[in-house]
């Protein structure tokens, strides 16, 4: 369960960023702009080696005190950031891994819709829901 | 208490109801006043009222939960049907109305009975719903609900107050009124309102409000559209349109058949409840079938839409493709926003491109939402496509809309907007607006179902990119075998086609190379093979049958490709062809499948390396590592292809050639005449210098090799790796590692091709097309050996590449983490 989930395009600029809102939004949204740092530290230094084949999956990128950062990068650049509380310690990292292949599918199929002009902000309710589904249930059901 | 099984719209309903009486908001316990005033509000003796609830369980609890609140609301509908009170019954009963509830309590309840009552009885609706409009208590309730019932009717709105103003007035007399409100309806009406609790729809009024036929199909929506005034609970909106619908109903036929239903549930509706349940149950089910789906497509909707992709696509069975439907759909000026999310919902399949199906239910949607409906959150049942290809593409549009839709389930979603079902109503005005749908270019939906789709999906073409050589010889090469074998035979030396038998052994390397390197591929190897086979069949029947079961392969591979690029390491090439030569030497004197192999590759360079590799490696394995390595291997060599003079001199002219493609920017190919100079970078000098030398081509050949060996292995440097290795990298380096397999099948395939051509220029003779036979055979088996040795090579190559791989990695400096 994510506290804060972000889609960054390839420019590093956010197609997507959304927390969970009870907590202050800012300190997330500027963890992820500094977690781009490390992701590009890690593309850069994987695509040298072996060329051909990246692993999407970049995994822990930095762990803090409160929470832990997961990244993961499209082979189109697009990067995307999980945020999870770092007192969730029940998460894997298969799921996180599972977790980012499902953005990763919804992602694709927002794409896919021809309605959606690459770079713009992602507003599909669909893909809505599949993050809202990640993020960590506060108050369910009432 | 058993287990009590559901259907949808029993569940609506009865959460509905659980709701309703949860005045603590506990969901989990309904009040006891609450549950007692539904009860009672479904005008069953009291005895019956104190039987249903002690057979739920909640005199044992003392309190109603919520599956002792469903239990009795299904107690009381098996009451209200007439049917004895039996546990067992929960769930054997069919088909069962639901639990009719008259008194305030339950005005949604009533209300619903009051919508679901026909146009017709809406006349009566008035009284009824007077009689079933919820008091003010029950209005309250309604407002808690209300809000999510939509706007649809507008009617409603104005009718909604007055409905609860008579409301208070028959509530004494709501037993009595009941026939007025055809109560039987309200089950069916009531669940359709619980379907789409949020309905929601306020915006759709206008449109459902004219289609009093909307009515029917209103039922579901109802519960969403409720007039906005709230007063409503989300299933009070029936009562209302209900009453809007009345005066509708009168003005507009029922558009759809459901309404045709109508009339005669309400008459039954009149009469006594229990006569009117069973009318409502049968009311229930037609309607249920009917027009449960507010979303359902209408046949004429249906064939526009059908239409309108034709003019997109003419092939019904085919896709829109998201471009072309991006461009249709903004005709119908919706904001993107919308477009976009109405694509997510009708595509279905996720593939960027609209079905006939996918089509229509985009289309509707946009109808739909042109029209004031809210898009729904989830694709309506109705709309989605099928995935099971059985109806559609048997029938007609028409048919299909009927078959896909009107059997979608029975239960609407509830997320359909309340104001769907109107929309086939609304459909005549659409109709009328047809500026709408001529916004929209015309086109046609295929009613083609997912499957069919997938049928239209083109199978993948059978793999064009044969691998498999064909050992179709070039002709050159065959020619030349055949000559070569007449030469053998002692026949005329007649070697018209291939370059190389033309020329003397002593072929100026320059001259044979240009012809050569036309030839690379293909007569390099058929050249080898004609070679191989010339001497094969003195000495090394299998190596000829090696060479020409490779060819075979190969040969097309070899013929086929232009003459190979310069070599980037000549040592490659001529490490093949001095491998070649190996292999030949090899091959005639022990049959060598690498020998031989090795010798074939040499047409195309990459591609022969690991030919050449693993020839050279039987050759050159005794030369081991080390440019200096090449002599050994020529002396080793040497031995083996002396015997094989007289075939050297085809295989070094052969050679020649190959060593020539190859390296073409091997510029010391000439000097690379003694097999000392081994050394020389010319590796595929060395296979010329064969050539050239004729007799010791096997020699030069083994020293080009190994030169070439050397060579190869000098310039990788870092690992020192075996002769074999030494190429391989080299080949590695290059992109076409694996192609030496091919090489050699293609070499062998020009040995084979050029073998056939042999017996054909002597078929007349038996010996020769014995022999021919034989030599096939020997070649066969030459193949097959080349033929392993390649996989071999591949393996130890990739192999190689991988280790290779591994090694430039760690020697980069950890820049990253």
């Amino acid at each position: 369960m994510a506290v804060c989930i972000a889609v960054i395009a390839k420019e590093n600029y956010p197609l997507y960023i959304r927390s969970v809102p009870t907590q202050n939004e800012l300190k997330f949204h500027y963890t992820v702009h500094t977690s781009l740092d490390v992701v590009e530290e890690k593309i850069s230094a994987v695509g040298k080696s072996l060329g051909d084949q990246r692993e999407l999956y970049l995994g822990l990128l930095y762990p803090t005190e409160d929470y832990k950062v997961y990244g993961y990068v499209t082979n189109s650049k697009v990067k995307f950031v999980i945020v999870v509380d770092s007192s969730n310690t029940s998460l894997r990292d298969n799921e996180i891994r599972s977790m980012f292949r499902k953005l990763h599918n919804s992602f694709t199929d927002v794409m896919c819709n021809p309605f959606h002009n690459p770079g713009d902000t992602i507003q599909s309710k669909a893909f809505d829901g599949i993050v809202s589904g990640m993020m960590v249930q506060t108050a369910s059901y009432t | 208490m058993e287990s009590l099984t559901l259907t949808d719209v029993e569940q609506k309903y009865y959460s509905d109801l659980f709701v309703y009486c949860d005045t603590d908001n506990t969901k989990k316990v309904a009040s006891n006043g609450r549950v007692l005033d539904l009860f009672r509000a479904a005008q069953l003796p009291s005895e019956v009222v104190l039987q249903i609830t002690e057979l739920c369980g909640a005199t044992r609890l003392g309190h109603f939960g919520r599956s002792q609140f469903y239990i009795a609301l299904k107690l009381i509908a098996i009451a209200q049907s007439g049917l004895p009170l039996r546990v067992e019954s929960l769930n054997s009963v069919k088909d069962l109305p639901l639990p009719r509830f008259v008194v305030g309590k339950n005005e949604a309840e009533a209300r619903h009975a009051a919508l679901y009552q026909d146009a017709d009885s809406q006349g009566l609706y008035p009284a009824s719903a007077a009689a079933v409009m919820p008091r003010p208590p029950g209005r309250g309730f309604q407002n808690k609900k209300a809000p999510p019932s939509s706007t649809s009717l507008p009617a409603h709105e104005v009718i909604q107050p007055l409905a609860p103003s008579i409301d208070p007035q028959p509530e004494p007399t709501s037993p009595v009124v009941s026939p007025h409100q055809s109560p039987p309806t309200s089950p069916p009406s009531w669940r359709k309102h619980k379907r789409q609790p949020s309905g929601g729809n306020a915006d759709r009024q206008p449109v459902v409000v004219p289609t009093g036929a909307v009515w029917t199909q209103f039922r579901e929506p109802q519960a969403g559209p409720v007039p906005g005034e709230g007063m409503w609970p989300s299933h009070s909106p029936p009562p209302l349109s209900q009453e809007s619908w009345v005066s509708f109903t009168a003005d507009t036929p029922p558009s759809s058949a459901i309404p045709g239903m109508h009339p005669s549930s309400v008459q039954e509706s009149t009469t006594i409840r229990t006569v009117a349940s069973a009318a409502m149950t049968n009311e229930i089910q037609r309607q249920s079938s009917g027009y449960d789906d507010p979303w359902k497509i209408t046949d004429e909707q249906r064939q526009y839409y059908i239409n309108q992709f034709k003019t997109i696509q003419s092939d019904l069975t085919g896709f829109i493709p998201g471009s072309a439907a991006k461009e249709f759909f903004t005709k119908s000026k919706l904001p993107i926003l919308e477009l976009s999310h109405i694509w997510e919902l009708s595509d279905f399949d996720k593939d960027g491109a609209l079905t006939l199906d996918e089509f229509c239910a985009a289309f509707h949607l946009v109808v739909a939402r042109k029209n004031g409906y809210d898009l729904p959150e989830k694709l309506p049942e109705s709309l989605m496509p099928k995935l099971i290809d059985l109806d559609d593409s048997a029938e007609v549009p028409e048919q299909a809309a009927d078959v896909g839709y009107s059997g979608s389930p029975v239960e609407v979603t509830p997320s359909k907007s309340p104001s769907m079902p109107s929309l086939n109503q609304a459909w005549p005005e659409m109709n009328q607006s047809n500026e709408q749908w001529e916004t929209f270019s015309e086109r046609s939906s295929s009613s083609q179902t997912l499957t069919q789709f997938d049928s239209n999906i083109a199978p993948a073409d059978p793999d064009t990119a044969i691998v498999h050589p064909v050992p179709i010889r070039m002709t050159p090469s065959k020619i030349h075998m055949q000559e070569m074998e007449l030469k053998r035979t002692g026949s005329d030396h007649n070697h018209p086609t291939s370059p190389l038998l033309a020329k003397p052994p002593e072929l100026s390397e320059e001259a044979q190379l240009p012809a050569s390197m036309k030839f690379v591929a293909a007569n390099t190897v058929g050249d080898g093979y004609s070679s191989s086979d010339s001497f094969t069949s003195d000495q090394e029947p299998i190596t000829r049958q090696r060479s020409q079961s490779g060819t075979s392969p190969e040969a097309l591979k070899v013929v086929a490709p232009p003459p190979p690029p310069p070599r980037p390491h000549p040592s490659h090439s001529r490490s093949s062809s001095l491998d070649m030569n190996r292999t030949f030497a090899a091959a005639s004197a022990a049959g060598q499948p690498q020998s031989s192999t090795i010798a074939y590759p040499p047409a195309v360079p990459p591609r022969p390396l690991p030919t050449q590799t693993s020839a050279p490696h039987t050759g050159h394995r005794a030369e081991a590592e080390g440019a200096s390595g090449g002599g050994a291997a020529l002396t080793t060599t040497s031995p083996q292809q002396i015997p094989q003079q007289p075939n050297f001199a085809d295989f070094s002219q052969f050679q020649a050639f190959a060593a020539s493609e190859q390296p073409s920017s091997l510029p010391e190919v000439d000097m690379h005449s003694e097999p000392g100079q081994v050394e020389k970078s010319s590796e595929g000098a060395g296979p010329l210098r064969t050539v050239k030398s004729d007799g010791q081509v096997d020699e030069r050949v083994s020293a080009t090799v190994n030169s070439a060996k050397g060579s190869v292995s000098g310039p990788l440097g870092p690992p020192p790796k075996p002769v074999r290795r030494r190429l391989k990298s080299e080949d590695e380096l290059r992109p076409e590692d694996e192609q030496h397999g091919p090489q050699k099948l293609n070499v062998i395939a020009a040995v084979l091709a050029t073998q056939p051509s042999i017996p054909r220029s002597v078929g007349k003779d038996k010996k020769a097309i014995q022999a021919s036979i034989r030599r096939n055979k020997e070649t066969n088996t030459v193949l097959a050996r080349l033929n392993s040795e390649l996989q071999q090579q591949l393996k130890d190559l990739l192999e190689e590449r991988i280790s290779l791989e591994v090694q430039l990695e760690q020697l980069r400096p950890f820049s990253h983490l």
